[in-house]
């Protein structure tokens, strides 16, 4: 049977976002994939590199519009770090409250797309109704639906009203009941079963070597979590669990997304019931010293890593972004193969892959690992955008 | 005076425009707030808009995000592929002007640099309500609307 190819992006109604896969068929049968990123490629951290530490918040903000808040916590921790800056306890804790509120608000809209990619529409419909009620939440906290610009460096931006605290708790009863219904549908439902069990299987040890993060690690039954293993704000003095699946396939990720929105509600509780007193933000130092900071974060995908470094001028000297879906998006290639074409957009959505959050420059020169200088990869990239006709000497 | 056949189209287009929605180089802010118009909460159904995948059975363009200079060709591409009459909502303040992304070196600016834009919905990202709005001011104007495009 001959082979074809087909082509699967950058538009396509499956993705949301820009990506390009090829698919090599035989038959209905995937045999090969490849992906092409770079379609969503701005150039942010360049970008950062020309606003002063504060703008840059709210630049690193709009890497990604469902995890604004854990690629701001980043950030905004580096440069802390970097200046020697003690939080108050009481930001750290509404640092949580937001942070756990998007991972609710995240894996409640995961659930919607892959529902609606396994033609499953009353459940896309359903779980993104009742995500109105983490935007409500999140909205009221923050003034916003998706930036929250809650960071700020020093704290957070907003405290957390006494009112708002009671209304967030009546709706984590609401979430928790319906969680419990995704809960019941997601092990007990047929349809959900044959759609998902045995799709995209990942063993443990290809996503150990294929160095997957976040809950497409967990679900081939590897505990790796960031708030657990390097806790970060006040997460070490929290009782949560590290859910995993051993299904290794959609199931698995599925199962361990629903039963972490449970865990959320749980942390949200504990956060909310003694929330410390005291200030909410300390005063910035006027001029943030050279150094330099890496931080990880437990986004709702998986691990996010940030590095920034600071020269004492008024602006970041590098800011360096790695998101999660980079990490996963080595895995999609295995997990395709062997696969029917028509599972292709629901083992692409399994990741929940953000793009936006991806399309970062990388070098890769002849399969060769070699370590360069700032100044040769600059040198390098405006040589090579030069053959492309764009001359980047001019840009500021 | 508008002939009957102008009439009865201009009303038949209002009925049920369907709408696609493209990612230009967005940061999904603006994305998932066109999905949550379309969930029960906000329903833009109730209008009658329904969202479609291919370009070619699609009325209205729904641009999200600054327009990076990957994207400009696939996205010249997509909006030459629709039928006439055609009209393109240019959402959030990427897509109306750059935003944040403008001067960036891989964004070329607002949706208007690469493709005609009749209608924008500023905010980052618009709420939903918003959007509405833009819809429906859209399609109040697609009713005036003397010769089709």
């Amino acid at each position: 049977m001959p082979k074809i190819t087909v082509p699967l992006g950058p538009q396509h109604p499956a993705l949301k976002e820009p990506g390009n896969f090829m698919l090599l068929l035989e038959g209905e049968e995937i045999v090969d994939a490849t992906l092409r990123l770079g379609y969503n490629h701005r150039g942010i951290e360049k970008a950062a590199e020309a606003r002063n530490f504060v703008q840059a918040t709210y630049l690193i903000e709009r890497v990604c519009g469902i995890c604004s808040h854990s690629h701001a916590t980043c950030y905004v921790t580096n440069v802390e770090n970097i200046a020697g800056l003690e939080i108050p306890q009481r930001a750290k804790a509404i640092r949580v409250v937001i942070g756990e509120l998007e991972r609710i608000h995240s894996h409640l809209l995961w659930l919607g797309v892959a529902a609606h990619e396994i033609g499953f529409d009353t459940l896309f419909m359903y779980s993104w109704r009742d995500r109105e009620y983490v935007m409500d939440a999140l909205e009221a906290l923050s003034g916003n639906r998706v930036h929250y610009s809650m960071n700020t460096i020093g704290g957070v931006r907003r405290d957390i009203s006494k009112e708002a605290h009671e209304d967030i708790l009546k709706k984590l009863d609401i979430l928790e009941e319906r969680t419990n219904y995704y809960i019941h549908l997601a092990t007990q439902e047929p349809t959900l079963h044959a759609r998902t069990k045995g799709v995209g299987a990942l063993p443990k040890e290809e996503a150990i070597r294929r160095d997957a993060c976040g809950p497409l690690l967990r679900a081939s039954g590897v505990a790796r979590d960031v708030r657990k293993d390097d806790p970060y704000l006040i997460y070490d003095q929290l009782d949560f669990k590290v859910i995993t699946s051993d299904a290794c396939d959609v199931f698995g990720r599925l199962y361990v997304r629903v039963f972490e929105i449970l865990e959320s509600i749980k942390i949200l509780r504990q956060v909310l019931s003694n929330l410390p007193e005291g200030p909410f933000a300390v005063k910035t130092p006027f001029k943030i010293p050279a150094g330099e900071s890496v931080t990880r974060y437990e986004a709702p995908r998986g691990e996010d890593i940030h590095y920034v470094k600071a020269d004492g001028g008024p602006n970041p000297a590098r800011v360096k972004v790695r998101a999660p879906t980079l990490a996963n998006f080595e895995s999609v290639s295995y997990m395709l193969t062997g696969d029917q074409l028509a599972d292709a957009p629901l083992i692409i959505a399994a990741i929940d892959p953000c793009f936006s959050c991806t399309d970062r420059a990388t070098i890769v020169a002849s399969g060769k690992q070699s370590v360069q200088s700032l100044k040769d990869l600059r040198t390098y990239g405006i040589e090579f955008y030069k053959k492309k006709g764009i001359d980047f000497t001019k840009v500021k | 005076m508008k002939s009957i056949r102008e009439q009865v189209a201009a009303w038949a287009r209002t009925k049920s425009p369907w709408i696609i929605h493209f990612n230009s180089g967005s940061c999904n802010g603006c994305d998932i707030e066109t999905v949550a118009a379309l969930t029960p909460r906000f329903d833009v159904e109730r209008f009658g808009i329904v969202q479609h995948g291919s370009p070619r059975h699609a009325d209205v363009l729904i641009v999200t995000g600054a327009v990076s200079k990957q994207q400009k060709d696939r996205l010249v591409r997509i909006y030459n592929q629709m039928a006439n009459p055609k009209f393109v909502v240019a959402l959030g303040a990427c897509a109306a002007g750059g935003g944040v992304l403008q001067n960036c070196y891989g964004v070329l600016g607002g949706a208007d640099k690469a493709i005609p834009v009749d209608l924008y919905v500023p905010g980052c990202p618009p709420r939903p309500e918003a959007l509405i709005d833009g819809v429906v001011k859209l399609l109040s104007g697609i009713k005036g609307v003397e010769n089709a495009k």
